[in-house]
């Protein structure tokens, strides 16, 4: 039994706002393969009386938390943001998947969910001689953990750097004392982890000095943008940053790619955050490149299925993927090039490409790794 | 009491602004009583958007049939100084004394002088290349024009957003228009006036804006051709329309239609929750339509809820089920192409199941919202407005027609959404509230203003 007070969390998540239209079930990409229903879910929480049992309800852990839902709503209602937490009563009472606990306890003790020691965490740009963030540097460079351990996440935290040089763009990194955000601990339902986690870093930035910081990923972007307290700062997408840099002349791409691409937008930063515009914008600056919209762009886009901490569980439908799916839907508009923004979006649709066999056919790489090509 | 009391007559007149249904009602009402009306379109023709409608649900009377002698009436009542092309630009005073300015734009055409044969359309340079509003985009006309052809009046207007000759300041050697015009009604030298009137009483009857479907771009309003508004629904399925009357895209009749309900209504998230209380009808009325004039096409209507709450609502939804029209109850998530055809994806909510239902054709049931510029119109009357953004009542049930402001009335949409009978009612209720103003006697007025 995993029991929840029904009544007071159907108050706290404002469920009784829900009119029932089914608007988050139909759009849902997890409805698509498992028993994942959002509308059902609150229907039967507000119908429960004052205690509903949370342990049949395993799909729970199959949300990707891409916000599908909450953006249709019509009324309001956070669907995502209530599945978060039912995980979060779950996470309370201790009954979680064997790989949530290591990705929890790996973020509580290293700074990050790879299981990676937290001393090489600034190892990746060991040869760059990378500025340290201090008072007086204009932005902080906050990496993140896949960029920071994962080899191909750190071939983008790369060419972003090189990138940034070229503009002579003045910025820091943290290196080995950059901790993990907290973005997937949050949405795993560990809320207290969490707290603990964006006061400290909160302090730290605060003690640099930081008034203005970009990030590799959206996830991070999305944390310290929505979910941290207020503090003054200015967070931006890497994306943002680049097309400001483009607009203004400053970053000037000399370079020619004669490549067709379809630019995948990653739901952290499009349907959680609007930003549509100035990825494709960076790429459409790069010389020689065409680029093709698939029929699910922008607000309509598929998740690839790596958010909310579904990098570390399979959830009950291992067998489909919706990465798979979404690199058909590249392969359709003919592209040699699936660009994308988001180091989880790179790992699972690069993943996908190869379970496909199509490799020679559609490239993955992130938008960073595009531009460093035509500096 | 005493400071506002005025023991002078008010002016034996009206100011009607919008000559929409609600507007036509009223002003031919006060006229008909024997006052004076002026009522001012900002459109070439007065009409409204039930001009736009096929037929009215839910008894399927032909909108432009019971429209238009009303329309005709108006135009020619004695009491009426129709002023269409018009926007009332400033009013001041107050109940009984009002003085109103009214801006008349040039039409171009000499009203006086056209007969509405429309030869100068015929030989206009862009004619059958300008998108027509009359037509919800779904037709073309020429730079100068009649939206319809009823309109009233039935003069023709060179838009000036379009016109060669008034966007480029040349149209070739000589004017197409005023050449092909044997009246020689054609007139570029026509510049705005400016009207002054004095009037006792102000009805608003501004009416309406559609939702703009684009705000849910999960629908594909925009993206793909195949998803239209209910109201190019409307005009397909027109006699008057660009197809007349055809329910086709591109020549194609559509075998498998879906109507989505409640886009831009009920939707806190884009500040429109309030029910728009005509799409469950229109769409209703419309799949109808189409079942009548599409043998075999298989409809299916998304719903929320079906509101079927007025005289021969609810048999109406009856009969139109009966016909064969799948209702199935959940609101569609998104509209996506696969292939030669749309998919409709949503939560079948009787099933509890992720359904898709391909489609030929997508109807938005787009709601009504306030007039995009209904803060400049509340600034010009002074009147109130609510919430929502329609013109607020100065009371919810006892003063329906009043507006916050004495001698200034409120008609049809622009209070909140209404169907026709409705905002005929409406109307006719804003007329007698104006008219217990215009016909007071010095003696009633002492009364009256004792009484408030």
């Amino acid at each position: 039994m995993l029991q929840i007070e029904s009544r007071a969390f159907a108050r706290e998540h404002d469920l009784f706002a829900c009119v029932q239209c089914g608007k988050c079930t139909g759009g849902c990409p997890m409805t698509l393969k498992t028993k994942l229903n959002p509308r059902s879910l609150i229907l039967r929480i507000l119908t429960a009386g004052n205690g509903f049992d949370l342990e049949p309800f395993e799909e729970l852990w199959d949300c990707t938390t891409c916000s599908t839902c909450t953006t249709r709503c019509p009324k309001n209602v956070s669907p995502m943001e209530a599945i978060i937490g039912m995980r979060s009563a779950i996470v309370e009472k201790g009954k979680i998947h064997p790989n949530v606990k290591t990705a929890l306890e790996s973020t509580f003790r290293q700074g990050n969910p790879l299981t990676m020691p937290r001393d090489q965490r600034g190892a990746w740009a060991a040869d760059l001689a990378l500025k340290p963030m201090a008072e007086g540097v204009e932005y902080f460079y906050y990496v993140g953990c896949t960029p920071s351990y994962d080899p191909r996440g750190q071939k983008v935290a790369r060419s972003l750097v090189k990138i940034l040089q070229k503009a002579g763009v003045d910025f820091g990194i943290l290196g080995n004392e950059e901790n993990c955000c907290g973005s997937e601990v949050r949405r795993l339902g560990e809320a207290g982890l969490f707290e603990m986690m964006s006061e400290e870093n909160t302090e730290t930035y605060k003690s640099l000095g930081v008034s203005k910081m970009f990030t590799t990923s959206p996830h991070c972007y999305n944390v310290y943008r929505n979910d941290y307290p207020k503090n003054g700062m200015q967070v931006q997408h890497y994306t943002q940053l680049l097309a400001g840099l483009v607009e203004g002349k400053k970053l000037e791409l000399t370079g020619k790619l004669e490549k067709t691409i379809t630019y995948h937008d990653p739901c952290y930063l499009g349907k959680h955050n609007s930003v549509f515009d100035e990825p494709r914008a960076v790429l459409a600056a790069i010389p020689g490149v065409k680029l093709v919209e698939m029929d699910r762009s922008r607000e309509k886009s598929l998740c690839c299925e790596g958010g909310g901490g579904r990098m570390w569980l399979e959830g009950t439908n291992p067998g489909t993927r919706l990465a798979q799916m979404r690199v058909k839907e590249a392969l359709e508009t003919g592209a040699e090039v699936l660009a994308t923004a988001c180091p989880f979006c790179l790992l699972t649709l690069e993943e996908a490409v190869k379970h496909l066999n199509a490799d020679d056919r559609l490239k993955v790489m992130d938008v960073a790794e595009l531009v460093a090509e035509v500096l | 009491m005493t400071a506002t009391l005025t023991l002078e007559r008010p002016r034996q007149s009206a100011l009607v602004i919008g000559g929409g249904i609600a507007g036509i009602q009223a002003a031919l009402d006060i006229a008909d009583a024997g006052f004076h009306v002026y009522l001012v379109e900002r459109s070439p023709s007065i009409g409204g958007r039930m001009s736009q409608l096929d037929k009215t649900f839910p008894t399927l009377d032909c909108s432009a049939c019971i429209l238009t002698p009303k329309m005709v009436d108006a135009g020619r009542h004695p009491n009426i100084d129709l002023l269409t092309y018009a926007e009332v630009v400033e009013v001041s005073g107050r109940a009984g004394a009002f003085h109103a300015r009214i801006k008349k734009k040039p039409r171009y055409v000499d009203a006086d002088k056209c007969r509405g044969c429309g030869l100068c359309a015929e030989a206009c340079r862009l004619s059958g290349r300008v998108s027509s509003d009359f037509n919800a985009g779904m037709g073309k006309r020429a730079a100068v024009y009649v939206p319809f052809p009823q309109a009233v009046p039935l003069v023709y207007t060179v838009d000036p957003n379009e016109c060669v000759y008034l966007t480029r300041g040349v149209c070739g050697k000589t004017f197409k228009c005023k050449d092909a015009c044997t009246a020689g009604a054609i007139n570029f030298d026509q510049k705005e006036e400016f009207i002054e009137v004095d009037v006792g009483t102000v009805i608003n009857a501004t009416g309406f804006d559609l939702f703009d479907a684009r705000r849910r771009p999960e629908l594909g309003y925009g993206v793909y051709p195949e998803v239209i508004t209910a109201l190019e629904f409307e005009r397909l399925a027109s006699a008057s329309g660009p197809t007349a009357g055809k329910i086709a895209l591109n020549g194609h009749l559509p075998r498998r239609i879906v109507f989505i309900q409640c886009v831009g209504s009920r939707d806190i998230s884009l500040g429109a929750p309030w029910c728009s209380r005509v799409c469950c009808m229109a769409v209703a009325k419309q799949a109808h339509l189409a079942h009548d004039r599409i043998p075999g096409a298989e409809i299916t209507v998304f719903y929320i809820d079906v509101r079927a709450f007025g005289k021969g609502f609810e048999e109406f939804y009856d009969r139109v089920r009966k016909e064969g029209v799948l209702y199935r109850k959940g609101l569609p998530s998104e509209v996506l192409r696969r292939g030669d055809h749309l998919v409709v994806r949503a939560e079948d909510m009787l099933l509890g199941e992720m359904v898709e239902v391909e489609a030929d054709l997508v109807v938005l049931a787009v709601g009504i919202a306030p007039r995009s510029d209904a803060a400049q119109v509340a600034e010009m009357l002074g009147v109130k407005r609510d919430e929502s953004g329609f013109f607020a009542e100065d009371h919810p049930k006892l003063r329906t027609v009043e507006s916050s402001v004495p001698g200034v009335y409120l008609a049809g949409c622009c209070q909140g959404p209404k169907d026709i009978p409705d905002t005929v009612a409406h109307a006719k209720a804003a007329a007698c509230a104006a008219m217990i103003l215009l016909a007071q006697t010095e003696k009633a007025m002492v009364t009256s203003d004792a009484a408030n």
